[in-house]
């Protein structure tokens, strides 16, 4: 800036740049804010030398504070563990019944058994736990295999017809296709579907009441009401889990489906179980 | 008196004077105020005096809110989320109090910015005030203006040490003061000052101490007007709020150009003479260490101290005060004509003036009729009625209310008697700080009772639960509809909440949801 210019009408130095016979007034930066600026360089460059950053062929330089974001998952995640610590070690040690009468140890196995829900039974059970055809809804208050916490438990613990597992819940009903006859399936359908509704033709119910009296009552009982210990449902009731109607039951009756509950005691260990069973067993329904 | 042509000349000169060469980076140019003294100056003392009184003692005030509230006036409870104002409790949602008061106060601005100009740079911006009372701790210690510059020129001798140490050591006491009292705020005062000295208090109560001694201590004490002029964007917005009839600190060159330091010998020499006499007192008073004779500039936080440092040799020359006054732009612009004799003329003052040496009835600064305008009534008008909007929101306010969220996976379940069911979060607020009993009550939806999860209340219709103090409570509640009941697949109904002894009740409308087969 040998040759110095000064605008006229500011009186103030110009920097030499022009545009069209416009020039650049010089009005500089406080000092404060330039050293501020060079502040941030600084910290910038020194930024890079503590924390991970220069990209090189395999990997980033590491930087000297030794900083992984991985490893602050890993102890974040380790201190979320230790949090739960005192209530996950209660839940292992205390019956269902003391869990319950806890009113925190309670509304923290409800919250685990909630999580624990989203991640391994909304695939059958679904999201709300409201089940769909061939998957019960777990909010009613109708139980194939009984609603106290202890029954879920062990249901949730060694599962329904898993074949691995010893204690698993088991039973089968005969596919009765291959033992009454068509005409006998349609008037046993009949009579079922008349506990609980109206049916087409009213003159088969009783020679229905009848087939059911000599194939049906050693399970689902005399008054239809089914048997827990047997995982026979209740024929009564307004809750289907292949549908209702003469239809649907003579479905069942000709070939009955079956369906299948892992067990989870080997896969998520006794703590978590538990905790499942409180779940279930407070969304609406529990015994 | 004094000679009029031997007042003395201050050796000032404006930071941002255009003729001063800049180099590439500029330098702070420091600024030594000197003490002003006249009736802007004893303004100034009081509002100092009351905006740190108010800043200092009012989290030490207490009201008495009964055994389940806290009694400290005002108290910002963040853990607990409430906001305490003396008589009135805010809960979070309510938070548009706040912002109500956030709009009259941007409201309140415009108002008074249009009327006086940049009132709250003046007198009372936190920044001003602070930096105000640093100023009275180096002119207690370093001495006025003169001795301050000289100490600052000189070497560091051992005296220079001592007292810029005290200075600054006053400052750092000043800054943790101001830090210290901001945490008082937000928990009970007598409380946390005893945890904050035994060193129990929480990590961000000293943090926060050390934010804002850091920050009053470097804006107060060593940036001072650099703040306001470079970092702050209220200049330029209040800039935009100015306009004709707005007051701002105005130098009268109509009465002082030509301005003279030896106007005796001008006068006799038969030229023109204002009353300026250039001694610079105005602008070694500027905490700013601007010069106002440059005219209206971004820098001048209109403090008025260079209008009492003016009268004040006004008074000495026997010349009437309001060279420097506040005045509008309208009536600047009429004298101006009256002084320029329509624009034709440069600046004569005798033309204001009357053979006998008075001001001539046409001259004026102000009339209290421009305060009264339709730009201000809009601005009161606004402000009267948001004012009287909250006021009536606050006075009618519901101390007890309800919200449910109706349980939407499942949306509604069959239970093996074919009856239906839906689940409702029902949530209590029992916003004032006794414990109440409320009365839940279901209105519509035939046959159907509502149930408790977790509770041993029978199934029924209503049901009585007790509500904690100023808490909210909340419960699962079942509602079960008998299948024959079941009209539509959504139907709706209300919930109703009462609390029989302060007659206050609340109600939602829910709806209950059914599988369309269930019809």
């Amino acid at each position: 800036m040998s040759d110095e210019h000064i605008d006229e009408v500011s009186g103030i130095s110009t920097t030499g740049h022009e545009w069209d016979g416009i020039r650049e007034l010089n009005n500089p930066l406080p000092r404060w804010w330039v050293i501020t600026f060079y502040i941030t360089v600084g910290w910038a460059v020194a930024y890079t030398i503590a924390y991970p950053a220069w990209p090189m062929l395999s990997s980033a330089t590491k930087g000297v504070l030794g900083y992984s974001s991985r490893n602050d998952v890993k102890n974040e995640l380790a201190a979320a563990e230790a949090a739960k610590g005192k209530y996950a070690a209660a839940v292992e040690s205390k019956s269902l019944s003391e869990i319950a009468s806890d009113y925190a140890l309670r509304e923290f196995a409800v919250a685990a058994g909630g999580a624990a829900f989203k991640v391994n039974c909304t695939q059958c059970h679904g999201s709300g736990a409201q089940g769909s055809k061939g998957f019960p809804n777990l909010n009613d208050d109708d139980w194939l295999w009984g609603g106290t916490a202890e029954q879920i438990q062990q249901t949730i613990a060694h599962g329904i017809r898993f074949a691995s597992d010893p204690d698993t819940r088991l039973s089968e009903m005969p596919a009765f296709g291959d033992i009454i006859t068509a005409d006998q399936i349609a008037q046993v359908s009949a009579y079922v579907a008349s506990l609980s509704g109206k049916v087409r033709d009213a003159t088969l119910i009783q020679p229905g009441a009848k087939i059911f009296a000599e194939n049906c009552v050693s399970c689902h009982g005399d008054k239809a009401k089914g048997n827990r210990e047997l995982g026979a449902p209740d024929l009564t009731d307004a809750i289907w889990l292949y549908g209702s109607g003469e239809t649907a039951v003579a479905v069942q009756v000709r070939a009955p489906k079956h369906g299948v509950m892992p067990a989870w005691i080997g896969r998520l260990g006794e703590t978590k179980v538990k905790e499942l069973a409180v779940y279930v067993h407070s969304l609406g329904g529990g015994e | 008196m004094l000679d009029k042509t031997q007042m003395e000349r201050l050796e000032a000169k404006a930071v941002n004077s255009a003729k001063t060469q800049q180099p590439l980076y500029a330098p702070r140019k420091k600024i030594f105020p000197k003490r002003a003294s006249g009736s802007f100056r004893r303004f100034k003392w009081l509002v100092m005096a009351i905006t740190l009184g108010i800043y200092y003692l009012t989290p030490w005030l207490r009201w008495d809110r009964g055994p389940f509230a806290p009694d400290q006036a005002v108290l910002i409870d963040l853990a607990n989320r409430r906001f305490y104002f003396f008589f009135i409790e805010i809960w979070p949602q309510e938070f548009y109090y706040v912002a109500g008061l956030l709009i009259m106060a941007g409201i309140g601005l415009f108002l008074i910015t249009s009327t006086v100009g940049r009132a709250w740079c003046g007198y009372t911006c936190p920044q001003t005030v602070w930096v105000d009372l640093f100023l009275v701790v180096e002119r207690a210690i370093e001495g006025d203006r003169n001795a301050r510059m000289k100490l600052d020129a000189g070497p560091w001798t051992a005296r220079k040490l001592v007292l810029r140490v005290s200075k600054h050591a006053i400052w750092l006491v000043i800054a943790v003061a101001t830090g210290g009292a901001w945490i008082f705020y937000f928990a009970d005062a007598p409380t946390l000052i005893s945890e904050v000295f035994t060193g129990t208090a929480a990590p961000v109560a000293y943090v926060t101490i050390a934010v804002l001694t850091a920050t009053t201590y470097t804006f107060g004490g060593l940036m001072r007007e650099q703040v306001c002029t470079y970092m702050c964007p209220w200049p330029r917005i209040q800039a935009a709020m100015l306009d004709e009839n707005s007051l701002t600190v105005t130098y009268n060159d109509w009465r002082g150009e030509p301005r003279s330091r030896h106007a005796k010998k001008a006068h006799a020499a038969g030229q023109r003479v204002g009353d300026c006499v250039d001694c610079n007192a105005c602008v070694a008073v500027c905490p700013m260490g601007i010069d106002i004779r440059d005219g209206q500039q971004l820098e001048c936080i209109t403090c008025a101290l260079c209008v009492d440092a003016c009268d004040g040799v006004m008074d000495k020359l026997g010349k009437e005060r309001g060279l420097i006054s506040y005045a509008t732009l309208f009536h600047y612009n009429a004298n101006m004509m009256l002084a320029t004799a329509g624009g034709s003329s440069s600046i004569n003052p005798s033309l204001v003036r009357t053979a006998v040496g008075t001001f001539c009835d046409q001259a004026a600064y102000f009339h209290i009729r421009k305060i009264f305008r339709p730009r201000t009534y809009v601005y009161m008008g606004l402000w009267s009625l948001i004012g009287l909007g909250l006021l009536y929101s606050l006075l009618t306010r519901d101390r007890l209310e309800l919200n449910v969220l109706h349980d939407r996976n499942p949306q509604f379940v069959t239970l093996s008697d074919g009856s239906i069911r839906n689940g409702y979060t029902v949530k209590l607020l029992n916003m004032i700080p006794e414990p109440r009993t409320i009365i839940v009550a279901m209105q519509g939806l035939q046959g159907a009772e509502m149930s408790v999860v977790g509770s041993d209340l029978p199934a029924d219709r209503f049901f009585g639960i007790a509500v904690e103090p100023d808490r909210l409570k909340m419960l699962k509640v079942f509602v079960r509809q008998p299948a024959g009941e079941v009209r539509h697949a959504a139907q709706t109904f209300k919930f109703r909440v009462e609390d029989k002894a302060n007659f206050e009740s609340d109600e939602y409308t829910a709806t209950f949801n059914a599988p369309e087969i269930a019809r």
